[in-house]
């Protein structure tokens, strides 16, 4: 079982999908400005590598090696398709505010990342876990982020003044730069300092 | 359009990387050595120059609305762009199997470098991104889309070798050690990125 | 059978271009009558909301038919083309597109307490992809009496606010055209030195911190859309003064 549990650890520092694997970045820095936003890609990506990595799994033994990187992406496109068109006839409104992140989720390298180097040789079970696992490594992550751009950036959280009025009459203002992608690299850059300050193995050597 | 105006447009002020932050993921992992990134700069080329005209081959005869009306005039009223995704991934990932089992052939030793970086080309944001915004940048040719292709490929090449090169030298100066590697990287790429933002809103 | 063999392979690839094909043609094709509603509805909503009329979706269709009177075609020279129907058949995407002399713009006029708006939908370019929306004015054909924006893909948090209140009330009582009748638009700036937003003869509000290039796209879609209707704009200006001049000769009496 301990086997199993780490799947679900080792993501969220020793592997996280971010900041060790590498994986993700774009959108960490495109969906990042709003905490809302950043919480409603990590559901999202959530769903999408959960089901995706099952689907490759159960499929593993049938996808011919010569094609298998665009099955895997016919997969997980056609997934996010149907969400989304479910969602434009049932929940427009929600489909509305989703349909930045589906584009986004579909080329979220995470996603196809885990399918090559798990889900294709591993069983049902376990690629499950690898998904959820992988995922929450990069939500917690993003929610970092765009908790302190939007903070920082805007002094809002989740669209709600969170800077008490008081701060701001004594000459505080806003870090506009913060709202720019850039500010989201070194916000990560800064992460990725701390996490290695504190877990001295993922220090690089050489 | 002019040709030349638009390459250059889209190698400086319209940089995947430090414009539209596209094809970060294999930019920060794959940057650790000026020749890897030259391999995978030349990777990224070579899939851009080809899907982006083919993709628009695809969508100014298959996709758009009214495209298909050179079948009959019965399907002038088709709209078939929410397949748009589906297409160009497919076409993309198609090219990225054939650049993989080319790299493999010629060069293992590229091959193991790039690793699984390699296949993820196909999702790479800046290869898709390229055939998105050719879709809206409504281009009058296949000529204009493939310059647009190259360029955009070119520009990211140069961000990945300028980065590379960058990360070369770096290892004589004193990062602190949590930070060394993928740590500074990141921070020197947010400083190159407010420097790129210099060219922003520059019209040719 | 062998996984990596060529017949397999090609088995694979064709099945799973059958299956996902067939099965996304039929989500689209069954869902489209549900997915066209509520596209429909929503504009609607959104054309009552440019002069001031807020409403659910469900509301819209009933207040739609209430208050807009007329649904007219605007062509380049400023005739109407009364065969179309513009809020059916007018993809603003699609029109542009088209050669000028066969484009149709949709107008639609309103009427709210004797007073009349028109308004006319808008699109053009942000920063990722396409930006609209819808822009109405007062009879003055000069004053905005209100906006709403939409996008496909813009940035949120930066691009992605040009659909908040507080981007859009500083559009309202701007003026479209100068004193002498030029059409200026409006020019979302950063250099803008009216912060409060005071001077409505400006033809600027403030800009986006962030949002640069989807700023500059709302400047230029502004602009470019009306541009079409200046010809039928004249022409109203140049009716409605021979009504003025009508009642004031009978005043003069």
């Amino acid at each position: 079982m301990s086997k199993n549990k780490v799947l679900l650890t080792d993501p969220l520092d020793d592997n996280n999908p971010i900041t060790v694997q590498v994986l993700g970045i774009c959108s960490a820095l495109a969906i990042t400005v709003q905490l809302k936003a950043a919480i409603v890609m990590s559901l999202s990506v959530i769903a999408v590598m959960a089901a995706s990595n099952v689907t490759i799994s159960i499929l593993r033994d049938l996808i011919p090696n010569r094609i298998r990187i665009i099955v895997q992406l016919v997969v997980v496109a056609s997934m996010v398709v149907l969400v989304d068109q479910v969602l434009r006839a049932y929940a427009y409104d929600v489909s509305k505010e989703l349909s930045i992140f589906i584009g986004l989720i579909i080329t979220n390298c995470i996603v196809m990342g885990r399918l090559e180097a798990f889900a294709l040789g591993n069983g049902v079970w376990r690629s499950f876990l690898d998904g959820v696992g992988n995922a929450f490594g990069y939500a917690w992550i993003l929610i970092l982020v765009a908790f302190f751009r939007e903070l920082l950036g805007s002094g809002k959280l989740l669209g709600i003044q969170a800077i008490p009025d008081f701060i701001y009459e004594m000459g505080y203002v806003d870090n506009g730069l913060m709202l720019l992608s850039p500010m989201a690299l070194i916000t990560v850059g800064l992460i990725i300092w701390v996490q290695r300050s504190r877990n001295r193995k993922l220090i690089e050597q050489g | 359009m002019d040709y030349a105006n638009l390459f250059i447009k889209s190698i400086f002020i319209e940089n995947m990387v430090f414009a539209y932050f596209l094809g970060m993921c294999s930019y920060l992992a794959v940057s650790k050595t000026v020749k890897t990134s030259i391999g995978m700069g030349l990777a990224v080329i070579f899939v851009l120059t080809i899907t982006v005209p083919l993709n628009f081959l695809i969508d100014q005869y298959l996709l758009q609305a009214g495209a298909l009306k050179w079948i009959g005039p019965e399907y002038a009223e088709l709209d078939l762009s929410f397949l748009s995704f589906i297409m160009f991934i497919a076409v993309i990932a198609s090219m990225v199997q054939l650049v993989e089992m080319i790299v493999e052939k010629f060069s293992p030793a590229l091959y193991g470098a790039l690793g699984i970086f390699l296949p993820l080309i196909a999702v790479n944001c800046a290869i898709l991104g390229g055939s998105l915004f050719m879709q809206i940048k409504d281009f009058s040719g296949i000529t204009e889309s493939a310059i647009y292709g190259f360029g955009s490929g070119v520009g990211w090449l140069l961000a990945i070798v300028a980065i590379a090169a960058i990360r070369e030298k770096i290892a004589y100066s004193n990062v602190p050690a949590p930070l060394k590697g993928l740590g500074i990287t990141f921070i020197i790429t947010g400083l190159m990125a407010i420097g790129f933002m210099s060219f922003m809103g520059i019209k040719l | 059978m062998n996984r990596d063999s060529n017949v397999y392979t090609f088995t694979f690839a064709t099945l799973m271009v059958f299956v996902v094909a067939s099965v996304l043609a039929y989500t689209s094709f069954s869902l489209k009558d549900l997915q066209n509603e509520n596209v429909r509805k929503e504009k609607m909503q959104n054309i009552l909301s440019t002069v001031g009329i807020q409403t659910d979706r469900e509301g819209a269709e009933k207040l739609f038919n209430q208050y807009i009177k007329e649904q007219l075609a605007v062509q380049s020279d400023g005739s109407i083309d009364s065969s179309v129907n513009v809020f059916k058949d007018v993809k603003l995407a699609l029109e542009l597109k088209k050669s000028p002399d066969t484009q149709d713009f949709p107008l639609y006029v309103a009427e709210i307490d004797s007073e009349k708006f028109y308004i006319i939908p808008i699109r053009g370019n942000g920063l990722w992809n396409a930006i609209f929306g819808y822009i109405s004015l007062k009879e003055d054909l000069n004053t905005i009496k209100g906006v709403v924006f939409d996008h496909v893909g813009e940035t949120a948090g930066l691009g992605a606010e040009i659909t908040q209140d507080w981007f859009i009330e500083r559009f309202i009582d701007e003026k479209l055209f100068d004193a002498n009748s030029n059409l200026m638009g409006i020019t979302v700036s950063k250099t803008n030195n009216d912060p409060a937003n005071l001077d409505k003869t400006d033809h600027e509000v403030d800009a986006i911190s962030g949002a640069t290039i989807t700023g500059d796209g709302v400047t230029d879609m502004i602009k470019e859309r009306i541009t079409h209707y200046v010809p039928y704009f004249e022409f109203i200006k140049s009716t409605n003064s021979i009504a003025v001049v009508s009642n004031n000769n009978l005043n003069l009496n």
